[in-house]
């Protein structure tokens, strides 16, 4: 793919020069004898190795360090190791954003917390340790979620490239579909300067993996959905009458004892950070499980279940933070999904992920839907939750009959979904849907709406 | 102490949760020395003081130079000004945990060796950071002879290489990522075998029937299969399938005669072809069961080959070729009584497993005069419950990776049929070495030296591969990269190499999971790496 070389690279050479590289002589007082030696030698001399393209020089990177911008999503273990990467290596314009606050837990791997910054946020606390430590870098922070955050990227969306250190497969989707909702295509052509590479991976205990997608030309999250393998929820008769395990006597009372017994109080959730809530937790569980001998409830176990804990260490986020940033450099692009495990020594692996022709995020194309007209709505619903290439979480339904625009089905608005929950029990002839239709579905885990086409089948 | 304890447990949480309290005790009662602390030494030690490692030394003699500060996270200099980079990179690292504790010694690793070699004898670890390749040498030997393990770290441009060099390295629990489970179907054992006959599936009610656990489904299947096969399990693949017929055949059907949904008979069929995989021990663990330190007992052997004998005696006498039952099963669709009581028959039979090897154990105690506690119950009983995992990594010494007479030419020599093998960045650290033996610097550490050095270079790989008769290709666009390279250490790679070799040290210390044997390339141009045994 060579246009997919020179495209990456007219994009991101100066910025991945710079990654090897920093600023030589810019008459800023922030750079001493020597600060940026190890990485002239990358900058500054020829090798047999690097891109064709590839031309050693200071100019364009002086000028790429002072409009590049950078925005790091997540300020957690990933992106605490991301920042400190970026900033070491020369990016001096970067926006990171988080919507979480500091907890006890998460100073085993995000260093640039101290345990008096407990409760404060993330993104903030990140960005000052940054600027303090590293002269001449100027680090903006935004601590938001939902609507500011929409806000903030509705405004701000020159970046230069945008790394993700998230923990959550619904904030990827949403970013990606983001970044998918500014491309241009004109005449049905892709404008490739309007594609913003994204850069994103997670870990989890001692594996992770980095992936490079340029939205619009690579696969997408979407694309590889099928790597996100839906959370395991329990079946929920195991849970009300046929527990096995200990997780399953926890799950019996976050969902079904809490909401009942009310411990804190009328419409008091549960809170998986409040110590109180966990050992209240813990305890019914203790009973539960006794009821039924089994064995294995801690304290430990009650609230990796409730909070779905995923364990992590400083180690492994470090290596994937480090894959993120060299996976775009002046030696190529990485095509494109890299995975690491050191379980049983060290072991890396990298494969092309296939763009899929009919993603739902990223193909332009409507969705094929396959139903029999006498399936019910509800059976649509269950396919949009159900299939492992959609993952949807609440999906809207809305069509357009008769010329007008009709909502068959939605669940965010508690009074329009009683007013067309009896749509769910009927079926699509009923409902006035023909071969061809074409429904526009909204959900949580992506920005712009989603077309599919149904074909009826006999 | 109570709230600090808490504390702990809290701010260590998502470690804990890999290698357990158990785990976390080791890390806090070890001593780790770096020697060096260049932009890859602080980067280690910042992913061991995170965790909370018990201390460290770190042993440098260098002034801090203005390259220091660019590349690394030693941000204090702006701050405290301190000339010797062991104690400014000390006090850095220091503000990551005030649970751990950190000291230096301002002195070169082969001052230190000169004068006071016994210095490295009191650590649990040894991290070596761009160390040059004689004051390498000399420490590995030391090491060797003093049974420290030695991790060699170096980040070279564009290249991340690491080293282990211990001689024996035990794994109980190595923690694999897809173990098979232990369920015993191909030969039950008494207690198994009862549990199951107390089943009627033919004369069960269908509440029952679908919420029989697949393990005694398959089990009663198995027992007719085998009296009509003349006792054999089924192997192939047409057996296989015509065992999951047989299955499906029990499903119960309705009015209509159309099978009803029994998810517990759909596990069943689905987990055929695992159930009824052979009970057998694994290579790796029949090897260390012939190893020499299982065989001879003495008041010196280690816990982990008295409990090895222990199980080999176990095998070899009640358990009748086969491991210690492990005791655990798979979650399975059944009603909860059902479930518990066959999870029961397994717990209790790895109980009793585990007592009997517990006293095989004793009895090797007592015959070399050591007392009984020496080995607990629950080591023992943890032993028992990864028998089938355990692991014993060896590792050549540098000498023998360095000795014409021993090196391992077949392996380097094959490596080098693909000419960019990662084997070639191996051998271009090797010329670098020999490089900095005759000139007392790296190539191409300025910029008017680089094309000089290109061919200065050239001669140092040919004597190299003269020395080893090597017949290999080195091509040419390595030794010019590594003149590029001007053995810089940019912090990218040195992050990396940071990650990587705390995870190691972590593994040597808590001995859970397995270190890699015993040479490891990172390749930061094309982002692979591999491992080689040298």
């Amino acid at each position: 793919m060579p246009e997919l070389i020179s495209l990456s690279l007219s994009l991101s050479l100066s910025l991945s020069l710079s990654i090897h590289s920093m600023l030589v002589d810019g008459g800023t007082t922030s750079d001493w004898q020597g600060r940026w030696d190890h990485v002239k030698k990358f900058l500054e001399r020829a090798g047999p190795f690097t891109h064709p393209d590839f031309e050693p020089n200071t100019e364009s990177l002086q000028f790429l360090l002072d409009t590049c911008k950078i925005l790091v999503v997540g300020a957690g273990g990933l992106g605490c190791e991301l920042l400190k990467d970026l900033a070491l290596s020369g990016f001096r314009h970067i926006h990171v954003v988080d919507m979480d606050t500091i907890d006890v837990s998460n100073l085993n791997r995000q260093f640039l917390f101290r345990p008096q910054d407990v409760g404060r946020p993330k993104a903030e606390v990140a960005a000052d340790f940054i600027n303090r430590r590293v002269p001449g870098c100027r680090t903006c922070s935004l601590f938001a979620s939902g609507d500011r955050l929409i806000f903030f990227f509705s405004l701000n969306t020159e970046f230069h490239i945008i790394v993700c250190g998230l923990d959550s497969v619904i904030a990827r989707r949403w970013i990606n579909g983001m970044l998918l909702s500014l491309l241009v295509y004109e005449d049905g052509v892709l404008n490739t300067s309007s594609i913003i590479p994204l850069i994103d991976g997670g870990t989890e205990g001692f594996k992770g993996n980095a992936r490079v997608i340029l939205p619009g030309m690579t696969a997408c999250i979407d694309c590889t959905l099928e790597l996100y393998p839906p959370q395991i929820n329990f079946p929920m008769c195991t849970i009300a009458s046929m527990p096995r395990l200990p997780e399953h006597c926890i799950e019996y009372v976050r969902i079904l004892q809490w909401p009942k017994d009310k411990p804190f109080g009328d419409g008091v959730g549960l809170d998986g950070d409040d110590p109180k809530h966990i050992q209240w937790v813990f305890q019914r569980s203790l009973e539960r499980a006794a009821q039924f001998n089994i064995t294995g409830v801690t304290y430990r176990l009650t609230q990796g279940v409730v909070k779905r804990i995923i364990p992590a260490v400083a180690s492994t986020n470090a290596v994937i933070a480090v894959l993120y940033i060299c996976a775009d450099s002046a030696y190529g692009t990485l095509n494109n999904y890299l995975v690491f495990n050191d379980v049983d020594g060290l072991y890396t692996y990298t494969f092309e992920a296939e763009k899929k022709e009919n993603c739902s995020a990223c193909s332009q194309v409507p969705q094929d839907m396959h139903f029999s007209p006498s399936a019910t709505l509800q059976e649509v619903l269950n396919y949009l939750t159900d299939s492992t290439s959609l993952q949807m979480k609440s999906p809207d339904i809305t069509t357009t009959l008769d010329g007008r625009n009709k909502t068959l089905y939605l669940q965010t608005i508690a009074s329009i979904e009683e007013r067309t929950r009896p749509n769910l029990g009927r079926t699509l002839k009923e409902l006035g849907l023909v071969d061809g239709q074409e429904l526009a579905v909204a959900d949580v885990t992506t920005p712009q709406t989603v077309l599919f086409k149904l074909s009826f089948t006999s | 102490m109570a709230d600090q304890k808490t504390n702990k447990e809290q701010r260590y949480d998502r470690q804990l949760r890999l290698w357990g309290d158990h785990g976390q005790e080791a890390l806090e009662n070890a001593h780790t020395c770096l020697l060096n602390a260049t932009a890859t030494g602080t980067e280690i030690l910042k992913n061991l003081i995170l965790p909370g490692i018990g201390a460290f030394t770190i042993v440098d003699g260098h002034r801090v130079t203005g390259e220091d500060v660019g590349n690394k996270v030693l941000w204090v200099f702006m701050v405290l000004y301190r000339p010797n980079r062991a104690q400014a990179a000390t006090e850095f690292l220091q503000e990551l945990n005030s649970d751990v504790s950190g000291n230096f010694v301002e002195e070169s690793p082969d001052k230190l060796l000169d004068n006071d070699p016994e210095f490295f004898h009191r650590f649990s670890l040894v991290i070596g950071v761009q160390l040059p390749e004689s004051t390498c040498l000399r420490l590995g030997s030391v090491l060797w002879s003093a049974g420290v393990p030695f991790l060699v770290c170096r980040t070279y441009g564009l290249v991340g290489y690491m080293r282990l060099v211990v001689k024996e390295h035990t794994v109980v629990e190595s923690h694999p990522d897809n173990a098979l489970e232990d369920l015993r179907l191909d030969q039950p054992f008494t207690e198994l075998k009862n549990h199951i006959s107390t089943y009627d599936l033919d004369s069960m009610e269908k509440k029952d029937h679908s919420h029989t656990p697949w393990i005694v489904v398959v089990a009663k299947y198995l027992e007719n299969w085998c009296n009509e096969h003349d006792l054999q399990v089924p192997k192939n693949y047409k057996e296989k399938e015509a065992f999951r017929q047989l299955i499906r055949e029990g499903i119960r059907k309705n009015e209509s005669g159309a099978p009803e949904e029994e998810e517990n008979f759909d596990e069943a069929i689905k987990n055929v072809n695992t159930a009824l995989n052979p009970t057998k021990i694994s290579s790796a663990v029949d090897d260390i069961f012939n190893s020499e330190q299982c065989e001879n007992i003495t008041s010196q052997t280690a816990a982990f080959w008295l409990m090895a004998r222990g199980v080999r005696d176990f095998v070899q006498n009640e358990g009748n070729g086969s491991l210690p039952v492990r005791g655990t099963i798979p979650d399975m669709i059944a009603d909860s009584d059902k479930f518990i009581s066959l999870q029961n028959v397994y717990r209790e039979k790895a109980l009793q497993d585990a007592a009997v090897v517990a006293k095989h154990i004793q009895s090797h105690l007592q015959a070399v005069g050591k007392p009984p506690e020496s080995i607990s119950e629950q080591d023992v009983k943890l032993f028992c419950k990864n028998a089938a995992f355990l692991r014993v990594v060896r590792c050549r010494s540098l000498a023998e990776e360095y000795s014409v007479d021993s090196f391992h030419k077949d392996t380097i020599t094959s490596c080098m049929d693909s000419p960019d093998s990662e084997m070639v960045l191996y051998l271009m650290l090797r010329a670098v070495d020999r490089f900095y033996q005759q000139h007392s610097r790296y190539p191409g550490v300025y910029n008017y030296q680089v094309e000089e050095d290109i061919s200065t270079l050239k001669l140092c790989v040919n004597s190299l591969l003269q020395e080893y008769s090597l017949n290999v290709n080195v091509k040419d666009d390595y030794v010019h990269e590594f003149c590029r390279y001007g053995a810089a250490e940019p912090h990218t790679v040195a992050s990396f190499l940071g990650g990587a070799a705390a995870q190691e040290a972590i593994k040597l210390i808590t001995h859970q999971f397995v270190p890699f044997n015993n040479t490891f390339i990172y390749n930061a141009m094309a982002q692979t790496s591999t491992t080689f045994q040298l």
